[in-house]
């Protein structure tokens, strides 16, 4: 074999193992896909394949109607954006007076931060339940939100790319006489941008997903997220073999963040790159 | 470059006094992330060390000192020591595979090939979806006769096998669950290290004739070491607090056979309201979540070298 074909060869392989591998990967959403779209009536031996006859929104009609999903995005969206401003300019300012201020304490206080990444908000269930009942906030949504309010893991990346940001563009704010809110604002938040959107991305990705928290925190409808609603509805179709119906509840469920995915892919993965980044 | 006289020296030095002048601004940025990490993070954690030396009544919140007689009853839990058996095995069944496979998975799509940006997508999209809707999925991929695995698999597996529903099966399957879902996103980790390894390493090794896996023994993997061990402290505290999953697929079944130490807390706390034995178990998952960080803490200090 000349070196050309057997680079193809190989090349060949490489695509047809991974391939297979990948289309093993992919194989339960394609289910869950064809599975909503085939009509309930459809069943038998025919409900592993992917294949779909007549396609049918009838299942979606029916789970829309069996949970209150509207309800349940709207509970998810605002937990999510609300999640999410705060964050924001918690961090900020968190992130600003570790990269560039000095203060007595400021090592202790970043390795306090640092704290929150090992002993993450799940392992906290019980005391925080506690301290929700107390503040008379459950089965709200700002139940839901307020322990993810502060983030280590956004002021740490955000602290990165503060400290990268020249010293020069700083002074120069500071002589033009800008306050160190309005430097934070004009300097640093245009030149972090990046970062502000790999962060954004992973935490509603995070919020979107979450399951527990929210869980325990509501028990009815009125602050449901779409996870919990999802897990409650699963229990009662399951129960009655309806397949097509936890298929369908589950579509309507990941496919917001997937649809996103695919517009912004290359976004997506580096800002999961990114949350692997420390320094 | 000679910077003894620079120009901006004079405002830089003015620019400098401005930043020290206010000596509380920086407790005051600090602030609001302080008061909710204080209410949701210090103060929980001590109060749960509180709470685990009491006898605490959910009806009559009527609490008794009882010193460590709740970690004296934990002890002698017969659940318990299945539960620490349970995620013993959980953490050992997934957390070396996932990694190994991510590692596999990002050596095999390095490669600039048209079709590597659609594999790597593959193999990324389960990180996006929420545990609870993969968990639903693969309910069926486990349903005896007619799921996916029983269809597809036929005749190499045995026949009818109810995987979540037998205590000999249960705890894999879901660990099959959890590799699938996590196995792309420490994968993109390992594509981020792998682009930092420098090219030169290689054609020094191909000029002396290293072998390709001599390649990857001597070159690729001592220099991946710091993503290795950061991987494997992500995965290994989120084994620890894997219970989305157990929640839809066992509830913990059967017969307490896939239950893991979070969602013994979780059914501690709020199924059975024996909350003095969930705060026990809250102290003890924060202990070994703790000395998890310690670990590879010292292990990553040990190797900055290697950061490029």
């Amino acid at each position: 074999m000349t070196p050309v074909v057997a680079r193809r060869v190989a090349t060949t392989c490489w695509a047809l193992g991974v391939g297979a591998l990948a289309f093993i990967w992919v194989f339960p959403l394609l289910w869950a896909l064809a599975t909503s779209l085939r009509p309930p009536g459809q069943l038998g031996s025919e409900i592993a394949s992917l294949w779909v006859h007549h396609a049918s929104l009838a299942n979606f009609r029916d789970a829309w109607g069996d949970a209150p999903f509207l309800r349940l995005y709207y509970n998810t969206a605002v937990v999510v954006f609300g999640i999410l401003a705060v964050q924001l300019v918690t961090i900020t300012l968190a992130a600003y007076a570790f990269a560039r201020l000095e203060f007595a304490g400021r090592e202790w206080l970043f390795r306090l931060f640092l704290l929150q990444l090992m002993v993450a908000p799940s392992s906290l269930i019980l005391p925080n339940f506690v301290t929700l009942k107390t503040l008379g906030l459950l089965n709200t949504r700002l139940g839901i939100m307020i322990p993810y309010f502060a983030s280590a893991f956004g002021t740490f990346l955000l602290r990165q790319a503060f400290r990268g940001v020249p010293r020069d563009l700083e002074d120069a704010a500071a002589i033009d006489g800008c306050s160190p809110l309005q430097t934070i604002w004009h300097v640093f938040v245009p030149l972090a941008k990046p970062t502000f959107v790999a962060f954004s991305i992973v935490s509603i990705v995070y919020h979107y997903n979450e399951f527990l928290w929210p869980l325990i925190i509501t028990d009815t409808d009125r602050a449901r997220t779409v996870t919990v609603g999802l897990a409650s509805f699963t229990q009662s179709a399951e129960s009655g073999a309806q397949w097509n119906l936890v298929a369908a509840g589950t579509v309507i469920v990941v496919l917001p963040l997937l649809v996103l995915f695919i517009l912004f892919q290359r976004r997506f993965v580096e800002s999961f790159m990114y949350s692997g980044l420390k320094g | 470059m000679l910077n003894a006289a620079r120009p901006t020296d004079v405002p830089r030095a003015a620019a400098k006094a401005a930043r020290r002048r206010w000596r509380i601004q920086p407790y005051l940025f600090l602030l609001p992330s302080l008061v909710f990490l204080g209410t949701f993070t210090y103060y929980p954690v001590l109060s749960s060390l509180e709470m685990s030396l009491y006898r605490l009544s959910p009806i009559t919140h009527q609490r008794q000192f009882v010193g460590f007689a709740n970690y004296t009853a934990l002890a002698a839990d017969p659940v318990f020591g299945r539960v620490l058996k349970n995620s013993a095995v959980f953490l050992l069944g997934s957390v070396p595979i996932t990694v190994a496979l991510a590692l596999v998975l990002a050596l095999l799509l390095v490669r600039t090939h048209a079709l590597s940006a659609a594999f790597r997508t593959a193999f990324f999209y389960p990180t996006l979806l929420p545990l609870v809707g993969a968990a639903a999925i693969w309910l069926f991929v486990y349903t005896p006769g007619y799921g996916l695995i029983d269809v597809y698999l036929h005749g190499l597996v045995p026949a009818s096998v109810n995987y979540l529903g037998d205590p000999r099966y249960a705890l894999a399957a879901v660990i099959a669950l959890t590799i699938w879902k996590n196995a792309g996103y420490y994968m993109l980790f390992y594509l981020a290290g792998l682009q930092s390894v420098p090219v030169e390493l290689y054609e020094a090794g191909r000029l002396e004739g290293a072998s390709a896996w001599q390649q990857f023994r001597t070159i690729t993997f001592p220099l991946l070491a710091p993503t290795t061990l950061f991987v494997l402290l992500i995965a290994s505290i989120n084994a620890f607090q894997s219970v989305d999953q157990i929640w839809v697929m066992t509830g913990g079944g059967p017969d307490n056979a896939t239950n893991l130490l979070l969602f013994y807390v979780y059914q501690a706390a709020f199924m059975f309201f024996d909350l003095s034995k969930a705060a026990t178990l809250t102290v003890f998952l924060l202990a070994v979540l703790m000395a998890i960080a310690m670990l590879s803490f010292g292990l990553l200090e040990r190797r900055v070298h290697y950061e490029v």
